[in-house]
């Protein structure tokens, strides 16, 4: 059996709390510049959120926007960013070798709540419940709307995986790329659930939304004071190809899919478990063929709840102990939790350390937790590391889904 | 409520769903769909809009009538004149 094919990122579009492409976001994380707001959410009054601000026009039709969602109008910001960063020649590719394969921790609800409001203020009588509903809430809605706002006619459809959806959405792409199904694919994870006061509720009502009275300190991972998530918006799109692909027509490189798991606790819906978190950072090291010191740099899932920090600190330790040169640290003290697109964000701040060697830290630690102590942990300050050479990147979620994800820089065996 | 003030009904529910549209010369004997970007979906918005804004049903069977500002004005104008004499 002939050697998978390698494969390898060529662009990226993105949108956080605190950027609208990774030029600009990477400059934020590294200069510390948190970005969380206050919304007004429905039922719930004032929440801290990470609310992103692209201009959603540059690559819509108001019509499109209206129609459609704002995940969608997220999505297609992303994809098409990503394709003007990747110089891939769009006018002369076959689109039906395209593919769309995106990370969501949720779809559906946003718009469902709207309608549920809606008819409310006309009796519940249902004849006022909006006939886009339906196009709205299908799960593939997000890379539906990037397929027909860019004409692609390959296949298309979302990955439901908590908030490990970000790594889940690459890691599919990949495959669907080694297995030849396409020649290109945009890859990554979106999230628009700042829009939904049931996220927020369920939150506060598990004792794990976050709070305080400065919004952008609000998300404090591995502070003893941290008392939960804030929710944000945001996605990150990754173009994909096959490294033969990206060679043959010249293409800058950003780095290489080099190893993958995605496995289960079976434990609890919503606790963490770590020796399967500790399990699936092994598995994507083995697979990756690399030792744990081979990863520079890990990037951490932590969301500042009080067990979850805790337990994935506990699992990084055990797994990369005696790594003088692994860095870890964390990026949701910036932008909140983006949801599904938390783990595609989170890589993308992290990529240009391959070319500057930076590490941006995990911002508004005052007192560490001595239980989220982690060798190697940045906080606060960046550090410029010797070499970064390869990212393993951590996104877990509920169900007991963990995900991690195993970027190299090219070029090193 | 005359012919003339259902057109301008007609054409800012039109200006809310396809807000992209330059409806500074809608022809209101042709087609709507003749001369803008509309879809099904856009003439579903447009029988919901009469329906939340105005209190007007339009039945399946009646859609047809909206197919041109004259014939919505025709169409509706007695559904409007009704609403108000209520």
């Amino acid at each position: 059996m002939s050697p998978l094919p390698r494969i390898v990122i060529t662009g990226v579009g993105l949108t956080a709390p605190n950027g609208n492409s990774l030029a600009e976001f990477r400059a934020n994380l590294l200069a510390g510049k948190a970005r969380i707001a206050e919304i007004d959410v429905r039922h719930m009054g004032r929440q801290p959120a990470g609310v992103c601000d692209f201009d959603a026009t540059r690559w819509q039709k108001r019509k499109e926007i209206r129609n459609g969602t704002r995940v969608g109008s997220i999505s297609i910001w992303c994809a098409r960013e990503a394709l003007a960063d990747s110089g891939l020649a769009w006018d002369s590719l076959d689109r039906s070798r395209v593919g769309v394969y995106l990370g969501i921790t949720e779809h559906g609800n946003v718009e469902t709540e709207n309608e549920i409001h809606n008819i409310s203020q006309f009796g519940n009588d249902t004849k006022y419940w909006t006939h886009h509903h339906n196009p709205r809430t299908v799960a593939n809605n997000p890379a539906g709307e990037v397929t027909m706002n860019m004409g692609i006619t390959g296949p298309h459809y979302t990955i439901g995986a908590a908030c490990a959806a970000g790594n889940a959405g690459l890691i599919q792409a990949a495959q669907m790329l080694q297995l030849g199904e396409v020649d290109v694919a945009f890859a990554g994870g979106v999230s628009e659930s700042i829009h939904t006061f049931g996220i927020f509720a369920g939150f506060k009502n598990q004792g794990a939304l976050g709070s305080h009275p400065d919004p952008a300190k609000a998300s404090r991972p591995f502070d003893r004071n941290r008392n939960g998530i804030v929710i944000s918006e945001g996605g990150a799109i990754y173009m994909l190809e096959r490294l033969d692909d990206a060679l043959a027509r010249g293409a800058r490189i950003l780095g290489e899919i080099a190893g993958w798991c995605i496995n289960s606790d079976a434990t609890d819906a919503v606790l963490p478990n770590p020796d399967r978190q500790a399990e699936c950072m092994r598995l994507a090291l083995r697979r990756a063929g690399m030792s744990p010191a081979d990863v520079h740099l890990v990037s951490t899932h932590a969301t500042a709840t009080a067990l979850g920090d805790v337990q994935e600190c506990k699992a990084v330790r055990e797994v990369f102990a005696d790594c003088p040169g692994t860095y870890v640290n964390n990026t949701k003290s910036y932008i909140g939790h983006c949801m599904g697109a938390a783990g595609a964000l989170e890589l993308a701040g992290n990529l240009p350390s391959f070319v500057d060697g930076w590490i941006h830290p995990t911002i508004n630690v005052e007192e560490l937790d001595p239980e989220c102590e982690v060798p190697g942990l940045v906080i606060n300050r960046p550090v410029q590391a010797p070499r970064v050479d390869a990212i393993l990147n951590n996104s877990f979620g509920m169900l007991g889904i963990n995900s991690a994800l195993i970027v190299k820089k090219y070029g090193v065996a | 409520m005359t012919k003339e003030d259902i057109k301008k009904v007609v054409l800012d529910i039109i200006a809310d769903i396809a807000p992209d549209e330059d409806l500074s010369s809608v022809k209101p004997e042709v087609r709507l769909r003749d001369q803008l970007s509309l879809d099904s979906m856009d003439f579903l918005d447009i029988v919901m809009e009469l329906r939340k804004k105005h209190g007007i049903e339009v039945p399946e069977a009646d859609y047809v009538q909206l197919a041109s500002l004259d014939s919505c004005a025709d169409y509706l104008l007695p559904k409007f004149q009704a609403k108000a004499g209520k």
